[in-house]
């Protein structure tokens, strides 16, 4: 039966990549002072599942280059080797190629092979250092090791009695507990008999005298086997080979000169001394020649240090980047509840179906609860579906703890990173364009924020700088939040450097949030560029504008001396949102339940004329600007133009500005599916998107920061 | 003179032709290339969009997708018309760099489809229509009928908003 | 009807493993590691259990040894998966109670041959 294997690579390659993160990850995480074995072990167990699998699907390459690295592993797990820095480092790097390879081979692309052998030689390097106590048969990669004379002895044998039928003399007595490893002296038999011609003989010389004393579960027969077989010795070998602790075996070549049975011994010493050979040594000579070994790939291996630039990165992130929009992982657990759920609907659909057909009004009770369910169970359905789409943000983090290990070992900085909240679930879609942002955050942080140990001392701060990742719900928004413990922004020259770069006034007054907003203007850029810039060009202000295309908003909050923290705020899904829908006159929009704060019942004279705010009401102890949507919308079919009093909803622009908006009325809140005004139309200031309400017609969402901006002009 | 061979060569020629849909505004027959015609239909009640030129009517949901509706009178400056159950929406869609954009038009009526000899297309020379001359690519004349060929492009190109469908003043 | 208990932790061999015994007509539940093969086995008893050796949770030898202590299978064939070539884990794994080995890499046909072998 020929199998197929092509259809189990692309599973093979998925958990490949997941070992080769959870080697990286548990590499990282290695404590050098006290390793944990436990983790270690985890690390080996991944190399040699990759090494299992390429060996099995064919991938002769990638097992031979596993293979070097699993016997690293090995000696660190047994104790055999010490697990120093400069181990993890060259691990670290052959995790990197071992990626390469995968991903090459995964596109069909060519590998690049001096690239492996260069790596592979660093490898072999490492493991042939001191600190190994073990003999080299098991460390190094095994050879075809010499064959014993044995085999060849019996081929000229064969060959000599190829006239007369090759004889076998199989003695085979089992030891008591044969049967209880599952093995049947029947099976063994049936082995043989496939080989040739077999004679069994039963041999009851180990049956106790009394019977009662007999353990049902003990073995204490044995035989004797005469095997007419053109075989040689191995192939019989083989069919014990399970057994050979269990038992005791002789097998014997008869002479060619027809012998009776009880004379071996004589002839055995007389023609084929070789050939009784402690039982041991022939199964390991066996296993030795049947067991197909991982065989070296014999690459070549340049003299010249090979130079390797950093685009080898940029591919294979965006090869993995790839394999991330083709395909999602879900658990299946989360398919079964869909399932049931439609099942549930295909059941209300007939019995609303039903209800519909023999229509009367004394069906409308059965309508109306059919109708009811039904918005249940679609609801339920849609939550569901998002939440398919839903991955921790872990997806994104990850790739973290390399970065800061990597840039911080480059800077000469020593920096800890810490994850909280990786489990904060977010949609796909976010993850995948939320990562390039918090790259160049983070590098921002590791780069301009935190000092270099000395200086650290100096301040009195730990030598180990810190970086935090943390992700949170709030409202209907995911908050990433970038902290370190660096030196903070500097208000002073933030403003300084805009002044004389012109983007701002010299006596315009900012408060402290806009004045650390400016490191998002674009043409800004306080310090030397970044020194390992991956040729993306990303500058903070692409950052921003990133964020903001995902319809989230980012914060910097700064203690000079201290340290910095970014908080970018996204929804949670792009695709729906929670909304309040209002009239101004004959329109309804939807305002995004996570822009609004409350709303309030405005009275006559709480409206006041505010110097530099225009319209503002008192709220909190704070002055906020009245917007009324109706002269920004220009919107004609309002009773009033001129309201002081009324329904106010509080909005808050999410950059800390927070507004009044007047509306005619509050209509219900619902969730609403986005549609984009910008695909067949075009963007409208104020408006973020457009939904289509129940009744077919076109509800516009309102962009609040981008209200509020319109409003100011 | 021609040789008996060089007209029936002429005669022979093959037209290459080109299909339209025809439709009116007013008294004057326009044509759009029938590939870039999605469907034609008549007029639903939009939703308004605040802040736009008034020949941008609104959208409408067009199966799940948000579109635009252009009145072409009004575009044109041909004066307005009361919409009654007789006037058409011509949707209309155009492909730019690999992004495909829907929009529909109002027009008075749709006339037919005709299939036009693309060589007897003649380029309009400016005559004083009352179509501004970028939408026109060129005019035909079919059986004493003369129709004024729309550059569906120019069409898709509203006011304010650059090639790359990105609003102007979003550029800073 | 045959069943056959095939644990490893590597999704792409249990699909490998899977495959080519249901091919050949056995009936095949998978385990994903010792814990998870543990809970199955007494579940249902089985024919023959196939186990990888490296598993996080339990690994296959001690599964084994778990196995052979419950008296249904006393006497079931186990086969280990090893990649390893030493006599270490062989030995390791027979005094366990293990049947016997397949050594990795091994193709369907050497897969099916080893079962036929062992469940006749």
């Amino acid at each position: 039966m020929s199998i197929d294997m092509e259809q189990f690579h692309q599973v093979f390659f998925e958990e490949s990549f997941e070992c080769l993160d959870a080697m990286e990850t548990g590499l990282l995480n290695l404590d050098m002072g006290a390793v944990d074995s436990e983790e270690i072990n985890t690390i080996f167990r991944a190399a040699h599942s990759i090494k299992g699998g390429s060996g099995t699907f064919g991938f002769d390459n990638v097992a031979a280059y596993t293979h070097v690295m699993e016997t690293l592993l090995d000696e660190m797990r047994d104790g055999r080797r010490d697990v120093t820095q400069q181990a993890v480092e060259v691990l670290l790097g052959s995790v990197d190629c071992l990626r390469e390879m995968l991903n090459a081979i995964e596109a069909k692309e060519p590998v690049d092979e001096s690239r492996v052998a260069e790596h592979k030689k660093s490898l072999e390097t490492e493991l042939n250092s001191a600190q190994s106590t073990t003999d080299e048969s098991e460390s190094t990669p095994v050879v075809q090791e010499a064959v014993t004379p044995e085999p060849t002895v019996a081929a000229s044998i064969e060959a000599s009695v190829l006239a007369s039928p090759v004889v076998w003399d199989i003695k085979f007595v089992p030891h008591e507990d044969l049967l209880v490893t599952g093995n049947d002296p029947v099976r063994m038999f049936r082995e043989l008999a496939e080989l040739g011609e077999l004679d069994v003989t039963i041999n009851l010389e180990g049956l106790p005298d009394n019977l009662d004393g007999l353990n049902p579960e003990f073995c204490y027969l044995a035989w004797d086997l005469v095997l007419t077989a053109d075989v040689g010795k191995d192939e019989i070998d083989d069919v014990f080979a399970w057994v050979e602790d269990e038992c005791d075996l002789s097998i014997v070549l008869r002479d060619p000169v027809v012998v009776p049975l009880n004379n071996t011994d004589d002839t055995q010493a007389l023609v084929l001394p070789e050939i009784v050979a402690p039982v041991q040594e022939v199964i390991a000579a066996a296993e030795e020649i049947t067991e197909p070994e991982p065989t070296e790939e014999s690459v070549e291996i340049t003299d010249e240090t090979t130079v390797i630039v950093a685009p080898k990165e940029k591919s294979a992130e965006k090869k993995k980047a790839a394999s991330h929009t083709a395909s999602i992982r879900v658990d299946t657990g989360k398919i079964d509840g869909l399932i049931n759920m439609v099942g549930e609907l295909v059941i209300i659909q007939s019995m609303l179906s039903l209800a519909g057909e023999n229509f009367s009004t004394d069906n409308l009770d059965r309508l109306k609860l059919g109708l009811s369910q039904l918005e249940r169970h679609t609801r339920e359905l849609q939550e569901s579906v998002m939440n398919i789409r839903m991955l921790p943000i872990n997806f994104v983090f990850s790739r973290f703890p390399r970065l800061v290990h990597d840039l911080s070992l480059k800077l000469e900085k020593k920096i800890e990173l810490k994850l909280v909240g990786e489990n904060t679930e977010v949609d796909k879609t976010v993850i995948e364009m939320i990562s390039d942002p918090l790259v160049h955050l983070v590098r921002n942080s590791l780069d301009h924020g935190i000092e270099i140990p000395e200086e650290r001392l100096k301040k009195g701060k730990p030598e180990t700088g810190s970086i935090t990742l943390a992700a949170y719900h709030r409202g209907g928004n995911i908050v990433i939040e970038v902290k370190d413990d660096g030196k903070g922004l500097n208000k002073e020259v933030l403003r300084q450097k805009a002044i004389e770069k012109g983007l701002i006034a010299d006596n315009a007054i900012l408060t402290d949030k806009q004045i650390y907003h400016l490191i998002f203007m674009a043409g800004f850029s306080t310090a030397e560029k970044l020194t390992d810039v991956s040729g993306r060009g990303v500058g903070m202000d692409v950052v921003r504008r990133n964020i903001q295309e995902l319809g989230g908003s980012v914060e910097i909050d700064s203690e000079l001396g201290v340290g910095s923290t970014m908080s970018i705020s996204l929804p949670l899904t792009l695709a729906i949102l929670d909304g309040q829908s209002i009239t101004v006159g004959d329109e309804t929009y939807i305002i995004p339940l996570s822009a609004i704060v409350e709303s309030m019942n405005m009275e006559e004279g709480q409206i006041n004329h505010v110097v530099g705010k225009g319209e503002a009401f008192l709220l909190h102890g704070e002055y906020l600007p009245i917007i009324r949507l109706h002269e920004i919308f220009n919107i004609t079919s309002v009773k009033s133009s001129n309201l002081i009093e009324g329904t106010v909803v509080v909005v808050d622009g999410l950059d800390g500005s927070r507004c009044g908006l007047f509306v005619d009325e509050l209509l219900g809140q619902q969730q609403v599916v986005i549609k984009s005004l910008e695909k067949n139309y075009r963007s409208i200031d104020g408006i973020s998107s457009a939904t289509i309400l129940g009744d077919g017609s076109v509800a516009l969402i309102l962009d609040i920061p981008g209200l509020i901006k319109l409003s100011n002009q | 003179m021609e040789s008996v061979k060089e007209q029936a060569f002429q005669e022979d020629k093959v037209k290459i032709l080109s299909q339209f849909l025809s439709f009116k505004l007013g008294n004057e027959e326009y044509a759009v290339d029938i590939l870039s015609v999605q469907e034609i239909r008549s007029w639903e009640p939009v939703s308004r969009i605040p802040n736009t030129p008034a020949y941008e009517k609104g959208v409408v949901n067009l199966r799940g997708d948000i579109v635009p509706i252009i009145d072409l009178r009004e575009r044109f400056n041909l004066g307005n018309l009361e919409y009654d159950n007789l006037t058409v929406v011509i949707v209309l869609q155009f492909s730019f760099q690999d992004v495909t954009r829907i929009m529909g038009f109002v027009v008075d009526s749709v006339s037919d489809v005709v299939a036009v000899d693309s060589q007897i297309i003649q380029n309009s020379p400016n005559f004083g229509a009352k179509v501004s001359i970028e939408f026109i690519n060129g005019l035909v004349e079919i059986n004493e009928r003369m129709l004024m060929i729309l550059d569906v492009e120019k069409l898709f190109k509203l006011e304010g908003i650059d090639d790359n469908g990105d609003t102007e003043s979003d550029k800073n | 009807m045959t069943t056959i208990l095939a644990v490893d932790d590597s999704a792409s061999m249990r699909q490998m493993v899977n495959f080519t015994l249901k091919g050949a007509g056995y009936t095949v539940v998978d385990a994903v590691d010792g814990d998870d093969a543990l809970i199955k086995a007494q579940e249902q008893v089985f024919d023959c259990i196939v186990t990888d050796v490296n598993m996080p949770n339990k690994d296959g030898i001690t599964l084994i040894r778990d196995l052979r202590a419950i008296p249904d299978y006393k006497f079931t064939p186990m086969l280990m998966l090893t990649t390893e070539s030493g006599m270490e884990k062989k030995q390791q794994g027979k005094a366990a109670g293990a049947t016997g080995w397949i050594v990795k890499p091994f193709n369907p046909d050497q897969l099916l041959k080893t079962i036929k072998k062992v469940l006749g």
